[in-house]
């Protein structure tokens, strides 16, 4: 297995820097090292339009109104470096092979997103420090809370096949914070920091993956399945593209109670979250025709974190007519809707997208298909060994940490001081700390659990003709399948 | 089969580097790219372009993931590829189609690495076939593609690691349609397929210390069975026990129970017992160890049936 030697096409988005331009100071040191990033990849996306020749619109300054735009570029890496190595290779430079497969196009390709006027809904509130504070700690939880579920995965203490999504809490953080409790959200697999970010306590979240009978899901679930009644949270889907219908179903309530029902408080919105394999999916088609429809309260929001596993995203996915690269969100006006590319890596930018659609989903105005480009850090499950990926592209996206970025940015904005963000990092450590002693502690289900929750009632299989519960008949355990389960 | 047909592809989600199971390892550096690839992950989109390709004539070896992962491919299954020769009166036909998936509990898979969906597959038109070993699951495999009709290849994946055996190389075919007695017996037989196999195989063991003697049967293709040795074992012993891992309502094991029941109901000593999972999704981690239909269990109901 050895990793290909693949660069892979650079996705620099847009970043904090961007919307600061038009209000922040831009003197500070910190600011010009946070935005050397953005500018260097400004300059080396000059560099190649001067080689390459393509159209670009670099750094456009963020209009009012949906806009997604994305630049190209390789940072961190020389550009002169990068694309003498491509010379006379062509394909080559991507695994050599040819044939009938997905051809991955040159790396330069710059596309101008779409543009969306017709929302009403021009900008989020802006971030103050205690805003800032709580994004921080959540995705300090995050990050502390994947590690530590990895940690007593190898001791033995957490099982089964358990998704990480180190690298990807932006996304989690900037979406699901700034939702109300009443609003509901849809996860995949990859779902632990989704539901700490909606509300659901770390206690009953790693007890769950401990298996035990406090978990959130009384043990019943595991990693794949965190739901909350309490909180909204849907789940927890181990299928990929199983929760975007679950989620329209959500969504769709909302528009009947308020339309048919003639409930004026009925304005929740669904957040549906999936990866970019998912958008090749059948039922993503058909659920983005159908909200589209509908015009329900929803927003569908891509993890695109290039990898399903060891397929490749521009591998997988063909481009849009007329572009190189494969864009998700560009399916979003094929459906009927704005299409927002963001990145992912950086909460600001996330929440300010979310916190648009979203807005816009209250509103009325119907879906929003946003894209996030992020990354993980780890492999796709404890299992994996990741060994596809280079270690150049990976080095690539660590440098991009969120977590780190956020930091900086508070520092920056002097939104949190140094000791402020201590703290906080603290509170996150010693809240998973707890969970973990939590679910330790906790013991584990009964095996009178078993055949508990396969139907309505309570032990299943239904209610007799003397209207009582099958298994409170004295021979029902002896007769059936649940023999030998009586405690 | 890459060898012999050169109209043979292998193709699915993340086949390339070898797959979730390694699998498919090596097999693209032997015969390129243009034969082993890697699909989107759209399971109904697959198989259905299996069945296309399938229908002018090509071979096509398709991999679901996970045999959980089967299911958004079931309307292509069973409503065009179990009818394609049927509705067109054998003009076409998508016999070139297998489909190899991995089933059954591992032991950390949870609801959706677990699931044994035998059952609701076999429908007319499809073969579903089962092996319990290495050995067998080469010659099954390759009979399976080399097959007019198209099949479903169910493989344990709980042996995919711990199964070890020495492989014939070549080429060998085991025929389908044909059950196999692994362990002959007269007190009582027994009857499983794929994983299932070793857990009965130390439960017959238990129970020969113990002074039964238990007669063995693999089912191996589990439709079209092999009603023939089945009959001709039960009418020899009169008591059977037919075990799985799926749920046992509507199991595969109750479609052997009526069968055997009508071709032997005057040879039959007592009930055909059926040793199954609960009827729960299959199958919660936290529960799987009690949710299988395990060795001891397997035991006493031997002992149960013997004793009636």
């Amino acid at each position: 297995d050895n990793p290909p030697a693949m660069m892979g096409p650079a996705r620099v988005v847009a970043s904090p820097s961007l919307p600061l331009l038009r209000s922040r100071r831009l003197a500070s040191p910190g600011f010009l090292l946070a935005g050397a990033a953005i500018l260097s990849a400004t300059a080396l996306s000059v560099f190649s339009f001067l080689s390459n020749g393509h159209a670009q619109n670099v750094g456009a300054p963020a209009a009012a109104g949906l806009q997604a735009r994305t630049i190209g570029g390789v940072p961190g890496v020389g550009m002169r470096q990068y694309l003498s190595g491509l010379k006379g290779k062509g394909m080559a430079a991507f695994g050599g092979e040819r044939g009938i497969r997905a051809k991955i196009p040159s790396p330069s390709a710059v596309e101008i997103g779409v543009e969306d006027t017709t929302s009403t809904q021009t900008s989020v509130s802006p971030l103050d420090s205690e805003t800032a504070g709580a994004l921080y700690e959540d995705m300090h939880l995050g990050r502390k809370f994947e590690d530590a579920t990895a940690q007593w995965y190898q001791r033995g203490k957490v099982f089964g096949f358990v998704h990480l999504a180190n690298g990807q809490e932006a996304i989690s953080s900037g979406a699901i914070k700034q939702l109300r409790p009443d609003d509901y959200i849809c996860s995949t697999y990859r779902d632990h920091i989704h539901a700490l970010s909606k509300g659901c306590d770390p206690k009953e979240v790693m007890a769950e993956l401990f298996a035990k009978k406090t978990g959130i899901c009384n043990g019943q679930g595991g990693s794949m399945h965190m739901f909350s009644k309490k909180h909204n949270m849907l789940g927890g889907f181990a299928f990929i593209g199983e929760g975007i219908p679950v989620a329209l179903g959500a969504a769709f309530q909302t528009r009947y109670r308020r339309d048919a029902l003639k409930d004026p408080n009925a304005d929740q919105v669904t957040l549906a979250f999936f990866g970019d394999g998912t958008s090749n999916v059948g039922q993503f088609a058909e659920c983005l025709n159908m909200a589209s429809l509908y015009k329900l309260p929803i927003v569908f929001v891509v993890e695109n974190n290039l990898w399903a596993i060891g397929m490749y995203h521009y591998r997988a996915t063909a481009p849009h007519l007329g572009d190189q690269l494969p864009h998700i969100y560009k399916k979003g006006p094929a459906f009927g809707m704005p299409g927002v590319n963001v990145d992912g890596m950086d909460v600001v930018a996330v929440r300010e997208a979310i916190g648009k659609a979203v807005a816009r989903a209250r509103a009325g105005e119907g879906p929003t298909l946003i894209e996030a480009e992020t990354y993980r850090y780890r492999g796709h499950s404890l299992a994996d060994p990741d060994q596809l990926r280079s270690p150049e592209e990976k080095e690539r996206f660590a440098k991009m940490d969120p977590i780190e970025k956020f930091r900086a940015y508070c520092l920056e904005n002097n939104l949190l001081t140094e000791e402020q963000l201590k703290e906080y990092e603290n509170k996150a450590e010693a809240k998973v700390q707890e969970a973990v002693e939590f679910a330790d502690n906790s013991p584990k289900p009964d095996k009178s659990q078993l055949l508990n929750n396969v139907f309505a009632d309570p032990k299943g299989f239904g209610v007799d003709e003397n209207g009582k519960y099958r298994y409170q008949n004295p021979d029902f355990m002896a007769k059936s399948a649940a023999a030998g389960l009586q405690q | 089969a890459m060898e012999t047909d050169p109209k043979a592809v292998v193709f699915g989600e993340d086949v390339k580097f070898g797959g979730v199971f390694r699998c498919t390892l090596g097999l693209v550096d032997k015969f390129g790219s243009d034969r082993v690839f890697n699909t989107p992950l759209s399971e109904q989109g697959l198989v259905g372009f299996g069945i296309g390709m399938c229908s002018v004539g090509h071979t096509a070896i398709a991999e679901i993931q996970f045999a959980d992962y089967i299911h958004p491919a079931f309307d292509q299954i069973i409503n065009e590829g179990s009818k394609y020769r049927y509705r067109s009166g054998s003009q076409f036909e998508c016999g070139g189609l297998t489909i190899r998936t991995p089933y059954g509990v591992v032991g950390h898979g949870g609801f959706y690495h677990s699931q044994s969906p035998e059952a609701t597959y076999c429908v007319p038109g499809v073969k579903v076939v089962i092996p319990r070993s290495p050995i067998q699951a080469k010659g099954l495999l390759l009979s399976c593609i080399r097959d007019p009709n198209p099949c479903i290849f169910f493989e344990p994946k709980i042996l995919y690691r711990a199964s070890v055996e020495e492989v014939p190389e070549g080429d060998y075919m085991i025929p389908l349609g044909k059950a196999e007695v692994v362990r002959e017996g007269t007190d009582v037989t027994v009857i499983g397929w794929g994983s299932q196999l070793r857990i009965l195989d130390s439960a017959c063991e238990m129970a020969e210390k113990e002074g039964y003697s238990c007669e063995l049967i693999d089912v191996r293709t589990l439709y079209p069975y092999d009603i023939d040795t089945l009959e001709a074992s039960v009418k020899k012993t009169g008591r059977v026990i037919i075990s799985h891992e799926a749920a046992v309502t509507g199991g595969w094991g109750a479609e052997l129970s009526a069968k055997i029941q009508e071709r032997c109901f005057l040879h039959l000593e007592a009930p055909i017992k059926r040793v199954c999972g609960y009827d729960i999704p299959p199958s919660p981690l936290v529960f799987e160890r009690i949710h299988i239909p395990d060795a001891l269990k397997n035991l006493d109901a031997i002992k149960e049936t013997v004793n009636y």
